[in-house]
């Protein structure tokens, strides 16, 4: 079991890679932003993060967990036998003090434990109670996923915690309510809590997961095989145990004159955030990156600055942590990046591209180019699906993306992977494409 | 006396830099508000230093500063003044702190020390930015609003340390200056002066080059200065001085590079050396790199002298026999160097030389930045003034300003050194 009685808060700290360097008639300005939180006792550039909670104790946390019961649950009935097993798993892993709760989910969400509307604290006896519960979940009903994030909202603001986190469980589409239904709820829960979305076997839609998770920053898996869930829902709740600070969000401030051209997580997944800006104060903006344990992500910045003559430099965007408060006030995490613009004459200064932007470029382009071979091959253009998954193939090797090579070539056959030539496999078993295509943001950091 | 401007002439934009006339009250070329732009108003030299503030004042009474004319004002004891409209007059700054050197102000008329830089930056409870005067400067030295650098204090330096001195400016095409200098003057065991000035280029293909010069300028200077009283040989001493100097840009390889540097190669500091020692009777150069020391003569009648040989690629083409001195420097390898200071450097080769000039001159001291500009011995004596060994501030100036009119593409460094050195307390008045 993973150890939780570590108390010291976490101290963030944030590193630019950039070629500052920019040709005389140069605008885009390019950088590789590596947010780290750890522990206490790293010293360094590192600003220890504020005093969310008592020394000694973790921070206060509540999690609720979300499963399928509509009735496709019960072929074959292992899956729903795995799915109690797992959430059964994943309550022993609540660290003591911990609020939490399980809903059974089908066209309505129902409150399997404790039921109520209100949380129960872990400890032995609310553990052994759940379990009890569990033992009555059964399958019977429709999908409507919505409705269980609304009650899972409601549920988890009942507490005062400082980490609010959810888990979600499904087996097939969201047939029982509109795209539109499931989309408000997203709309309304983003922010409220995090979430991770499953997918159990084969009939769910990849998309509307991997929604789930970006919408509520949390991660997103697909679990082809049942028996493989109490393991996966134990890993995850030891991630959600371990994290430390909530609402973390990441503040580009830019000078006049200059455009944000993107901002995106890229490592450990791809995950675009240009659009989820919230705007905070004169040419300052949020992007929210949820909560954090002792972990490190990576953010691509683009910023298109004003031209400027040889000799000068500007402050193209400082880049710093804060917490929003409720009452409309931050706090600063303190640590802070500056990515810079130096314009020079020096051609061989100019054109060089830094390897962490280079690298993230095409990790960006993997994800894409994955996501569009995909969906050509479904929509019966061949010719299209092996360019772009040949192309996939060739970035996941330059790079050493091990594991996204070895996910391609369950898809295609590969022929050469430094060039990219690739045939489209005749026959590719359903779980190895969705589980390509679910897996394709995930990234592997540059080497050193 | 209502033809006085109000606005004591800008000499150019603050935007746009086009040449302004007096009593301009928006820019020509580029309509800028120049009454926006106060401060200048109250520092400007020309008013601080000859007192020509306070006639100006009762020409524009509704301009009046607090402390300008205190008794002449109208207004006396009347705790607010009346003001124009955004002129806003900082009561703060007395009449004589606002010396500003942003540029080499005319020195002919104002043969004073050049101030130290923090005073002006203190003198603006607020800084705001010179590129769009908009903007507040943060702590990292950028403006909050455009975001652009702030001009910093190694961008223009100037010091003279009695009859020695030196200016290093930042250049029109390089965003920062990595050029560094020391001087200093010493008492050799019999009771004559030294005069010492060192100047370093930092070697910009090379991680952090401007902390590189200015560790090897401070070692070296450090040195000479502690051994000449000691009665050290100048020569010698000048040949311990550059290994000093050697080792402290070593030192620097072993350090983590600041946050803001992730450069995409990071390799060891290095930079140039060039230095001089000079005695009643003795000049002694040292150097390591391509920065170069000249001989020229008070009576231009006389011929000038380059002092040293360049570590470099057109010097060793021409020393070989190799090519003509004219083919050498057109090459575009011209100033690949041979030599440099730095823990990566293949072998460390001070070269020293001294000489025995039987009549006065200056000795100087100068980065390629400058005698890209003037190359021959004999350009350089042309634009050295004729008054250099008395006035070796100016002429330092008069040096940098010749490498500016000519482009700046780099950093420009230049020390002016008086043969014979004259005797202590002689250059100090």
């Amino acid at each position: 079991m993973a150890n939780f009685s570590k108390s010291n808060v976490p101290q963030f700290s944030v590193d630019v890679y950039q070629n500052e360097y920019l040709p005389e008639d140069g605008r885009e300005v390019n950088a590789i932003v590596t947010v780290t939180a750890t522990g206490g006792g790293t010293v360094g550039t590192a600003v220890t993060a504020p005093h969310l909670y008592a020394p000694g104790r973790g921070p206060s946390a509540a999690v609720a967990i979300m499963v399928d019961c509509s009735g496709s649950m019960d072929y074959p009935p292992a899956k729903m036998r795995n799915a109690r097993d797992a959430t059964a798993a994943a309550v022993d892993t609540l660290r003591d003090g911990t609020h939490f709760a399980v809903i059974g989910g089908t066209h309505v969400a129902k409150e399997v434990y404790p039921g109520g509307g209100r949380l129960a604290v872990a400890d032995a006896t609310t553990r052994e109670q759940a379990k009890q519960a569990l033992r009555r979940l059964s399958a019977g009903g429709g999908t409507a996923i919505g409705t269980w994030l609304r009650l899972a909202d409601r549920l988890l603001s009942s507490a005062e915690a400082g980490i609010r986190h959810g888990i979600l469980l499904t087996d097939g589409r969201n047939e029982h309510e509109s795209p539109q239904d499931l989309k408000a709820a997203l709309d309304d829960c983003a922010g409220r809590f995090t979430c991770d979305a499953r997918g159990v076997g084969t009939d769910w839609e990849v998309k509307e997961v991997t929604g789930i998770a970006s919408a509520l920053l949390g991660t997103a898996d697909i679990v082809a095989d049942p028996t493989g869930l109490a393991a996966d829902f134990t890993q995850m709740m030891e991630t959600a145990m371990g994290k430390e600070v909530a609402d973390v969000a990441l503040r580009l401030w830019t000078p006049v004159g200059t455009t944000i051209k993107f901002v995106k997580q890229v490592a450990p997944t791809v995950e675009q955030l240009t659009d989820r800006r919230t705007e905070a104060g004169p040419r300052a903006g949020d992007y929210p990156t949820g909560s954090w344990g002792d972990e490190s992500r990576d953010y691509h910045v683009c910023v298109e600055v004003p031209v400027a003559s040889v000799g000068q430099e500007m402050l193209a965007a400082r880049v710093s942590l804060v917490i929003p408060q409720p009452d409309g006030t931050v706090q600063n995490l303190g640590a802070q990046g500056l990515v810079r613009a130096v314009w020079t004459d020096d051609m061989a200064a100019s054109t060089s591209i830094n390897p962490q932007v280079a690298h993230y470029t095409g990790q960006a382009e993997l994800a894409q180019v994955i996501q569009q071979g995909l969906d050509l091959r479904k929509s019966g253009d061949m010719d299209g699906a092996t360019a772009k998954l040949g192309r996939a193939v060739q970035l996941a090797s330059v790079s050493g993306n091990a594991d996204t090579a070895k996910l391609l070539a369950k898809v295609v056959d590969v022929v050469d992977a430094t060039t990219g030539t690739v045939r489209l496999k005749a026959k590719v078993a359903e779980a190895d494409e969705m589980t390509l295509e679910t897996r394709s943001t995930k990234t592997v950091r540059v080497k050193k | 006396m209502s033809q006085m401007p109000r606005q004591a002439a800008l000499p150019t934009c603050p935007s746009c830099a086009e040449p302004l006339d007096a009593g301009d009250r928006y820019c020509g070329a580029c309509g800028f508000d120049l009454s926006v732009v106060p401060r200048r108003t109250d520092d400007h030299p020309t008013l601080a230093m000859n007192g020509m503030a306070a006639p100006a004042a009762p020409a524009a009474p509704e301009a009046l500063a607090a402390w300008a004319t205190p008794a002449a004002a109208p207004h006396t004891g009347a705790p607010t003044p009346v003001r124009a409209p955004g002129v806003d007059a900082d009561t703060s700054v007395p009449p004589t702190a606002g010396v500003r050197f942003d540029r080499p102000a005319e020195p002919e008329e104002y043969p004073l020390q050049a101030p130290d830089p923090r005073v002006a930056a203190e003198a603006g409870a607020v800084k705001v930015c010179v590129a769009c005067r908009a903007g507040r400067v943060d702590d990292d030295g950028y403006c909050e609003n455009c975001g652009h650098a702030q001009p910093r204090e190694r961008d223009h330096m100037e010091l003279e340390s009695g009859p020695v001195a030196a200016v290093s400016d930042r250049g029109l095409r390089h965003h920062r200056n990595e050029d560094s200098f020391s001087l200093g003057r010493a008492t050799l065991p019999d009771g004559s002066p030294a005069l010492v000035a060192v100047v370093c280029d930092g070697v910009s293909s090379a991680t952090r080059p401007d902390d590189a010069s200015m560790a090897a300028a401070r070692a070296a200077g450090e040195s000479l200065l502690a051994a000449l009283p000691q009665g050290a040989h100048p020569q010698a001493a000048m040949h311990e001085a550059i290994v000093a100097a050697s080792h402290a840009v070593n030192a620097l390889a072993g350090e983590p590079a600041t946050a803001r540097e992730h450069a995409p190669h990071q390799n060891s500091p290095a930079c140039t050396l060039v230095g001089t020692v000079v005695t009643p009777g003795l000049l002694v150069v040292g150097w390591v790199g391509d920065s170069r020391a000249y001989w020229v003569p008070a009576d231009r009648a006389t011929p000038p002298a380059r002092l040293t040989e360049d570590d470099s690629w057109a010097a060793q083409m021409v020393a070989a026999g190799l090519m003509s001195e004219a083919e050498a420097y057109a090459d575009e390898r011209a100033h690949a160097i041979t030599g440099w200071l730095g823990a990566d450097a293949y072998e460390l080769e001070p070269h020293t030389a001294s000489f025995k000039p039987d009549r006065p001159g200056v000795v100087v001291v100068c980065t390629d930045g400058l005698w890209n500009y003037a190359e021959a011995a004999e350009e350089m004596a042309e634009v050295v003034p004729l008054d250099a060994a008395v006035r070796p501030l100016h002429c330092a100036q008069v040096l940098v300003g010749h490498a500016l009119d000519g482009g700046g593409h780099d950093n420009v460094t230049v020390a002016v050194v008086p043969f014979p050195a004259p005797p202590q307390g002689a250059g100090n008045a």
